[in-house]
């Protein structure tokens, strides 16, 4: 059986990758398993997706914890633990990352004993990834090497026809290019056993103690959580402030920001709480003065590190 | 038609689709809502011609429903978890008005604390309802289930509403290959709903739900409709039949897998119990003699099948998804009564396990064997498990010391005090 498990944000298309190779198994003559995993369903919240594939019948079930190939399509997930992204990668297990970085500088980073391949993204292209689900499917497609292209691309057709011809299209050539990209590692993704374990493994079950409501309770002790939770981490685009086009309307943004991230200054001027604005760009919408740009949090990141230079 | 890959959640909606469902009064909630806009989609492209209102609560929503049925249209909703306890006072009315249609909740567990992930708590609240109750393993038979329930719902013998249950996540988000029947076949199958007695109209009004005083006719009411639901046990055998027959897909009352000659089975029920069954198949390669028995009906209870599929067994390992506080497993509870005084009855071995959407592993499956075969040598019921492992304590540890630290900068007493 072939497990494959894909790792992005909300809104970065991982469902529709995981849809894409599902149905090019399926078409392939594979039986298919494929979902989505969330938590709370927001934009730019991590997600995974995952696919599996075999010539039998799926019994197997839920999160894959032993994958043959994981694919990344935003390395700024990698750090973070609660995404999971590292999750039982084996020694067989391939990892492929889209990415502004060199192979090389993961294989540093990360020490893992498997393959890294790297699917390059340009430093223009980061801002939304729009078209790095397709990538990532195509990618996926060529390293696992049992699904033609022509399966792919009816696969991606069939899955994108909703958004349009021009989706499509570009979605395709997006595709394509990986496609070819991959080609020197065909068939890179070996397929794991049938069964995941083995019938000698034991769990280590422990009996659950008795505790007091007081500790027992799902109960937090502090006031104001919502502001301890940096949503601001799920961003993918950020809004910068020209302060020399902005009116000090004082209320415009501030009022319209779904997630009150627009506090405004004792000098009428509006502040970005960076921590936790999400990145839905309504500011940038709806500024009368066009006072809101948007820069590529990727960029905006490394730019902050390179000033933090001594 | 042809076999695609579906989501549980879109076999649910073909399912009305397929069943032709005239009405769909609707209210939103996760993860039960994709069933919902499917078929809004559908409505709104032509692709179904029926009705769809969206109401202000889940209560409203089942009144509607039972209102609907109660008039002789088809009706088709759904809902999950906390929408289906706050319809909880109408799920009870309906099924004393005897409307029959079908409802298909999304299990999620409950809060508190709240979670989106799935176990059995939510369905088995409507447990003692007058709902009757399918679970479904796949997304086949999410769909299969939909078109079963409405023949046995509208069934003179029986006319009781009907709850077809299906996992959140593990199937209401999952695409697997289905089976989408020819849309003429499920018409031969389940021709349009014919009400009989029931239906009204402003020349012939009709009261339902009417007061009653002193036990007599309640009692009469009530247990009439405990034997419609009895009634149905026979009923769903001979749809299950004419279903098979036309689709080639087979259904029971009770599903049970390589059992013939098992020495231990494990019970359980919803999307889980495919992961028994790999574990199951895995054991057999093994030499081990082991099989899996899964109700697919839990209301009406199939009693008398639960024990010819286990009679003969020398262990069973039940795997409640659910957990009735204070008592324990609500299957295991079941299946002990089931079983009660029966010669060759096998020793059960209680374990509560995937609350909340926790994952059963594999080597759960096979450790819960050899607590089962242990049990059967020895002849003594273990004490009931709760699935959970040293480190995920760990992790709840991790969790209490944040806490604990709150409460001490809070200035309230610590853990140790
Ligand atoms: S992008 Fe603008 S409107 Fe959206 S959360 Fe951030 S500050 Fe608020
Ligand atoms: S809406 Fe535009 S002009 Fe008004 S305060 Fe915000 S940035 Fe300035």
């Amino acid at each position: 059986m072939y497990r494959i498990r894909f790792h992005g944000r909300g809104g970065q298309g991982m469902k529709t990758a995981s849809r894409i190779l599902g149905t090019a198994f399926f078409g392939s003559g594979f039986e298919v398993q494929d979902a989505p995993l969330y938590g709370a369903e927001r934009r730019g919240a991590p997600i995974f997706a995952y696919v599996r594939a075999a010539r039998r019948p799926i019994h197997e079930r839920g999160v894959i914890d032993r994958p043959d190939l994981v694919v990344v399509a935003d390395d700024t997930l990698v750090p973070i633990p609660t995404a999971g992204v590292m999750a039982g990668l084996g020694e067989r297990s391939v990892l492929l990352v889209a990415t502004g970085e060199e192979p090389a500088v993961w294989r540093d980073r990360l020490q893992l004993q498997g393959p890294i391949l790297t699917l390059p993204i340009a430093a223009e292209e980061r801002a939304e990834l729009r078209f790095v689900g397709a990538s990532c499917a195509a990618a996926a497609a060529r390293l696992i090497g049992v699904i033609s292209w022509a399966d792919l691309e009816r696969a991606t057709q069939q899955e994108l026809a909703p958004l349009g011809e021009t989706v499509v299209v570009e979605n395709l050539r997006r595709g394509r290019a990986a496609w070819d990209a991959f080609a020197p590692h065909e068939g890179l993704v070996v397929e794991g056993a049938e069964a995941a374990s083995q019938v000698d493994e034991r769990p280590d079950w422990i009996e659950l103690p008795f505790e007091a409501a007081r500790i027992s309770a799902p109960d937090i002790h502090v006031a104001a959580t919502s502001t301890e939770v940096r949503t601001g981490l799920w961003r993918t685009i950020r809004p910068v402030i020209d302060y020399d086009r902005c009116h000090r309307c004082t209320w415009v943004c501030s009022t319209l920001c779904p997630d009150s991230a627009i506090a405004v200054d004792t000098e009428g001027a509006p502040r970005i709480d960076l921590d936790h604005c999400k990145g839905c760009m309504i500011c940038v919408a709806v500024c009368p003065t066009h006072a809101i740009e948007t820069i590529p949090e990727g960029e905006a990141k490394h730019a902050e590190s390179e000033e933090a230079r001594p | 038609m042809s076999r695609m890959l579906v989501t549980g959640n879109a076999a649910a909606a073909w399912g009305a689709r397929l069943a032709r469902a005239d009405y769909v009064p609707a209210f939103p909630i996760t993860p039960q809502t994709e069933i919902i806009e499917t078929l809004g989609g559908w409505i709104e492209a032509g692709e179904l011609d029926a009705r769809m209102v969206t109401l202000d609560s889940e209560h409203s929503m089942l009144t509607a429903a039972g209102a609907a049925a109660a008039t002789g249209v088809r009706v088709f909703t759904a809902t999950s978890s906390q929408g289906l306890l706050y319809a909880m006072e109408m799920i009870y009315t309906v099924a004393g008005w005897r409307a029959p249609f079908v409802l298909a909740n999304v299990s999620r567990a409950l809060a508190a604390p709240i979670t989106l992930e799935p176990d059995h708590n939510d369905v088995l609240a409507a447990r003692d309802s007058g709902f009757l109750q399918l679970h479904a393993a796949t997304c086949q038979e999410v769909l299969d289930l939909t078109l079963l329930a409405y023949r046995l719902s509208e069934d003179e013998g029986v006319r009781l509403p009907i709850i077809v249950n299906l996992d959140g996540f593990y199937l209401s988000f999952t695409r697997e290959p289905v089976q989408i029947p020819e849309p003429s076949a499920v018409d031969a199958f389940l021709p349009a709903f014919d009400p009989g007695g029931l239906g009204f109209s402003a020349s012939r009004p009709v009261s339902q739900a009417v007061a009653v005083l002193g036990g007599g006719p309640y009692s009469y009411f009530r247990y009439e409709m405990h034997e419609a639901a009895r009634n149905a046990l026979a009923v769903f055998d001979q749809v299950a039949a004419d279903f098979g027959d036309r689709f080639g897909r087979h259904y029971s009352p009770v599903e049970s897998y390589r059992c013939d000659d098992a020495e231990i089975a494990f019970v359980m029920m919803g999307s889980f119990a495919t992961k028994a069954k790999d574990a199951v198949d895995q054991l057999r390669d093994a030499g081990q003699a082991v099989g899996l028995v899964r109700p697919r009906m839990l209301r009406p209870f199939p009693d008398q099948a639960l024990r010819d599929a286990l009679v003969g067994r020398r262990g069973v390992a039940v795997i409640d998804q659910n957990l009735s506080m204070g008592l324990g497993g609500v299957l295991h509870t079941e299946l002990s009564a089931a079983l009660c005084g029966v010669p060759n009855a096998p020793v059960l071995a209680s374990f509560v396990g995937g609350l909340g959407g926790r994952d059963i592993g594999a080597s759960e499956f096979f450790a819960m064997v050899d607590v089962a075969r242990e049990a059967a040598r020895s002849g003594m019921p273990p004490v009931p498990r709760l699935l959970y492992t040293r480190s995920e304590l760990r992790e709840m540890r991790k969790l209490q010391g944040i806490a604990a630290a709150e409460r001490a900068a809070a200035g309230q007493p610590g853990d140790g005090a």
